[in-house]
């Protein structure tokens, strides 16, 4: 890893519709260990927020606690971004998203700050359908206490200090779809071709969406005896590949029919996915449980967008919000005035 | 046996069976006196329960006013066989004791030194109704009714108030009128009425009661009028005994002012929690958002709340607590009230922390103090708690009305807007200290498109926002926000502070619901020729007053109610004046609201009796340290 970051920009650097590069989503320089998958998954949010045209400034970043949560200091440093307590984030956003609606939220957790200790209000969060793209960058293991067992290593798995893991793995992906998700995914930071469009629709997903993406920690899980390995995920990934095509993009590219099926967001914009062996409906809830549960018992493990509920209510819509931001509003709109203060004190005599 | 006599001074007690409607009717009680311009403060003392456990109200009638409770019972209304034998012991000598006297009365509960007074509430609700579930709630209205014989109630105050309660359900007026001319006729026609304890109209007003303009109101309705009035938007709890109220109430007048009339959609989101670490989570994360939002808890839910307390602390993000406190610890008794929380609330959650505690001692301090707690909060960036209790929180107090002036503007505190951003020439820093006084700048996401973001953490962080281990840099922080904290004694609201008529060296403090029955026991105290000054304490941190009260008085007793003489702590920890000998710890911990003969009591004994603060007896009898 280098330890400064290049102030050189390309003149010719490819801009976005809003004129800016992609080096204007970057963030600071990460201090993860070289190799990290989480950078990886930095990277692809880089790309994807470039290439949906977001403004970072209209993005808040949040996180808990973690190596996956330190991450969104490495990407969009123009947002304001939240790094919260172990296992809460969940709430924090739930907040933030109540006050201003109109901001576009990230949240970067991983398998401990999810899977053990936030595990509740992952679960609620999920249930409520809070409208924010949500990613576990998924390793398997504590890498910031030194590589302890997370509650998303599979049985059998071995740590790096050779203890075998006799507890049932959380598969949140799975769990989310069960308890209510509308929108999941499950990806590789080795596989940026799949996990871009992914996070791209992710983002324009209009409630909640989870990504699980296995993100191998070079450091404590990434030996020969774990399934969190980049060399262990490369082989039993079984990928289903995704395109997205925002809503603006005409759709130009042929296939042969057949061979891909489209499925158009709410807001216009097209996730397609290629024909597979292992093809389900993935807006069939009980098929996309079924057709995880197949794969992770032949050990293998099925990656790309699981299943998706176009058409649902998020928490404002739930809770009959106005469209305004929250924050917003001045006393003008909100305070009843004494008028309406003699009106009770009468009622109370 | 000479029979008790007292016109406008006495403390009736009620004892019922919770989950029988008994409220309603108790409630009907107190108001018809409050009504006649009368001074009343009733309490429930109910059990953690929904049905069939003994519960209890008591109402104090006091025509000067005294809000506290007293002490001591002149009149036991009893409808509940289970807790009769303690209801019976309860009652002073000369009182009386109301009951239903459908069956005879087990002759080992009877005393020779109490007048009994027997209602055939049973069998006169047999007689009238054949529903079993009307027989059950009239007979509450029944002893109403007869109450208002036995100690002259206005009858046409409680048809008044019937009309009230039912109005939309029009057709339940009559029957309850009539319920109520049942127990009225019944009481008139057996007994010689009114008897010796009874109310009368039209007496001067009550020396601690200004004019008779008060409203009677609880201090968790008056918290929620207070969190619309400040603006609150968001609000996010967890459902807790006795805070649940406060959201209750912020509901229903949020249902009412808050939806937009083109859209009928709702201009505020209120979010049923799964536990209060998420509840406050929500709330720092809306007012982190730039939206004003609040929970409301109590014990429990603030040992919970700490980690999240340390992070807002630290953060510094403002943040809106309201801690209707119960006796604990742990689950306590969940039912009943104590001031224990204070010493959790000062310093919750690890490392070096402190935060700013409102005490409010009225309903309309709740309202008014919530109202400035949102101020404090945006202007010093920091958790501000609103230390309420259950006694105050969930009983109907008289209270002064409800104030708001209509020219106030909120104020938000240091907040950049885009075009301050774009007219400042430095660079923005976060946490740093540009006006002297510990207080930063802070932006709200999606501000400026280049300009304002900064990176929020629990972390150590330079005054640019990014993460540090360098050790002057944290220290400069944590310095600044001490710093900070001497900035909020400045704006924190001051404490009351009265002096005695005659000149004295010695001090009484309270706060919060102590201070009703502890300004009456420093009068029972005056009049034995024991003066005290007063103060009551209405915030932490403390200001120089609350220095100059401790620095000038040679004997202070602490009046408060929880074992450990928590806010003599917090005074001894947080002054600068070496009061370890001069503050007296005077404590009341039973859950019960403390009295004022207690506290006189307890005072008393220590001047005159030497310098041993009495250990608190555990005995039905209150009147035994009086």
């Amino acid at each position: 890893m280098t330890y400064v970051k290049p102030a050189f920009r390309h003149p010719d650097a490819p801009v976005n519709e809003l004129g800016r590069t992609r080096a204007e989503y970057e963030g600071g320089l990460s201090t993860l260990c070289a190799g990290c998958g989480h950078d990886s998954i930095s990277a692809a949010i880089i790309d994807a927020c470039f290439e949906l045209n977001i403004e970072p400034h209209k993005v808040a970043k949040l996180s808990g606690i973690g190596c996956s949560s330190k991450t969104p200091a490495y990407f969009l440093s123009g947002s304001h971004s939240f790094n919260s307590v172990h296992g809460r984030m969940p709430s924090v956003a739930t907040g933030a998203n109540l006050a201003n609606r109109e901001l576009t939220y990230i949240g970067i957790s991983g398998d401990g700050d999810t899977a053990s200790i936030g595990l509740g209000q992952f679960a609620h969060v999920v249930r409520r359908n809070l409208n924010m793209t949500y990613i576990v960058e998924n390793n398997g293991c504590y890498g910031l206490t030194k590589g302890q067992d997370s509650a998303t290593m599979d049985t059998g798995a071995k740590n790096k200090k050779g203890d075998i893991n006799l507890y049932s793995p959380i598969d949140l992906a799975r769990l989310a779809i069960e308890i209510g998700a509308t929108f999941v995914g499950r990806s590789f930071s080795g596989d940026k071709q799949q996990l871009v469009p992914l996070i791209k629709a992710a983002i324009s997903h209009r409630g909640f969406a989870l990504l699980d993406v296995i993100s191998p920690c070079v450091t404590f899980n990434n030996h020969g005896e774990s399934t969190k390995s980049y060399e262990h995920v490369r082989k039993v990934n079984d990928a289903m590949p995704v395109d997205f095509v925002p809503m603006k993009e005409e759709i130009t590219a042929t296939y042969d029919s057949g061979t891909t099926f489209e499925v158009c967001m709410h807001d216009g914009s097209v996730v397609r996915l290629y024909k597979q062996d292992n093809d389900y409906d993935i807006e069939d809830r009980h098929a996309a449980l079924e057709a995880t549960s197949h794969y992770t018992q032949e050990g293998k493990i099925l990656t790309g967008l699981l299943y998706i509920q176009r058409d649902s209510e998020e928490l404002h819509d739930q809770l009959g919000t106005t469209r305004r931001a929250l924050n917003s509003m001045d006393e003008n709109e909100l305070c009843p005035g004494s008028r309406f203060l003699d009106s009770i004190n009468a009622g109370l005599r | 046996m000479q029979a008790k006599q007292s016109i406008n001074d006495f403390v009736i007690k009620f004892a019922n069976v919770n989950g029988t409607g008994s409220a309603s009717a108790n409630g009907m009680f107190a108001k018809a006196i409050f009504r006649m311009g009368i001074p009343v403060s009733p309490r429930n003392i109910f059990p953690s329960n929904i049905q069939g456990m003994p519960t209890w109200y008591e109402v104090r009638v006091s025509q000067d006013g005294y809000l506290g409770r007293r002490g001591g019972t002149d009149i036991m209304v009893c409808v509940n066989p289970q807790s009769m034998k303690r209801d019976v012991a309860e009652v002073d000598p000369g009182g009386y004791f109301i009951y239903d006297s459908t069956k005879p009365l087990d002759l080992r509960l009877v005393r020779q030194d109490i007048h009994y007074i027997g209602i055939p509430l049973t069998e006169i609700c047999l007689r009238e109704y054949t529903d079993a579930r009307q027989r059950l709630l009239f007979k509450n209205v029944i002893y109403v009714g007869a109450l208002s014989a036995l100690l002259n109630i206005d009858f046409g105050v409680l048809k008044d108030l019937v009309a009230d309660q039912f109005k939309g359900k029009e057709k339940l007026i009559t029957p309850n009128i009539y319920a109520l001319e049942l127990g009225h006729q019944y009481a008139s026609k057996h007994f010689d009425c009114p008897i010796g304890i009874r109310l009368e109209r039209g007496h001067k007003v009550a020396k601690h009661i200004e004019d008779f303009d008060n409203i009677l109101m609880d201090g968790n309705t008056a918290a929620a009028l207070g969190a619309v009035y400040a603006g609150a938007t968001v609000a996010a709890w967890y459902p807790i005994t006795p805070s649940t109220s406060v959201v209750d109430a912020f509901d229903k007048y949020c249902r009412r002012l808050r939806i937009d009339p083109g859209t009928g959609k709702k201009n505020y989101a209120i979010i049923q929690a799964e536990d209060e670490l998420s509840a406050l989570g929500m709330v720092i994360g809306a007012n982190w958002n730039g939206a004003r939002a609040f929970t409301a808890t109590s014990g429990p839910g603030m040992s919970l709340m700490s980690e999240f307390l340390g992070l807002a602390y630290f953060a510094e993000i403002p943040t809106v607590l309201i801690d209707v406190q119960r006796a604990g610890p742990s689950t306590g008794m969940p039912t009943r009230t104590q001031q224990s929380d204070v010493l959790m609330a000062a310093y919750a959650s690890h490392g070096d922390t402190k935060h700013v505690l409102l005490f409010p001692a009225t309903p309309a301090e709740c309202f008014s103090m919530t109202v400035e707690a949102f101020d404090l909060a945006e202007r010093l960036q920091t958790p501000i708690i609103i230390m309420s209790d259950l006694d105050l929180g969930m009983n109907e107090w008289m209270s002064p009305p409800l104030e708001f002036d209509d020219d106030y503007r909120y104020d938000r505190g240091k907040v950049l807007s885009a075009s301050d951003l774009d007219a400042m020439e430095e660079r923005f820093g976060r946490y740093k200290d540009v006006d002297g006084d510990g207080i930063p700048y802070r932006t709200y996401p999606g501000v400026h498109p280049d300009k304002g973001a900064y990176f929020t953490r629990g972390s150590s962080r330079d005054e640019y926002a990014a993460y540090t281990e360098d050790g002057s840099e944290y220290v400069r922080n944590m310095d600044r926000l001490l710093q900070k904290f001497e900035s909020a004694k400045e704006i924190v609201p001051e404490p009351k502070i009265k002096q005695s008529e005659l000149e004295t060296r010695y001090g009484a403090v309270f706060f919060g619901t102590t201070a009703s029955p502890a300004y009456e026991a420093i009068e029972i105290l005056e009049k034995e020729g024991i003066e005290l000054d007063t103060m009551r304490v209405r915030a932490f941190p403390f200001n120089a007053d609350v220095e100059q009260f401790l620095r000038e008085h040679d004997r202070i007793f602490v009046v408060e109610q929880n074992r450990d003489g928590q806010m003599r702590r917090l005074l001894l920890n947080e002054t600068s004046v070496p009061a370890n000998e001069k503050l007296i710890p005077i404590l009341e911990y039973d859950g019960l609201p403390v009295t004022a003969r207690k506290i006189a009591g307890m005072i008393r004994n220590y001047i005159t009796h030497g310098n041993v603060t009495p250990l608190v007896r555990r005995i039905l009898k209150e009147e035994a340290t009086a």
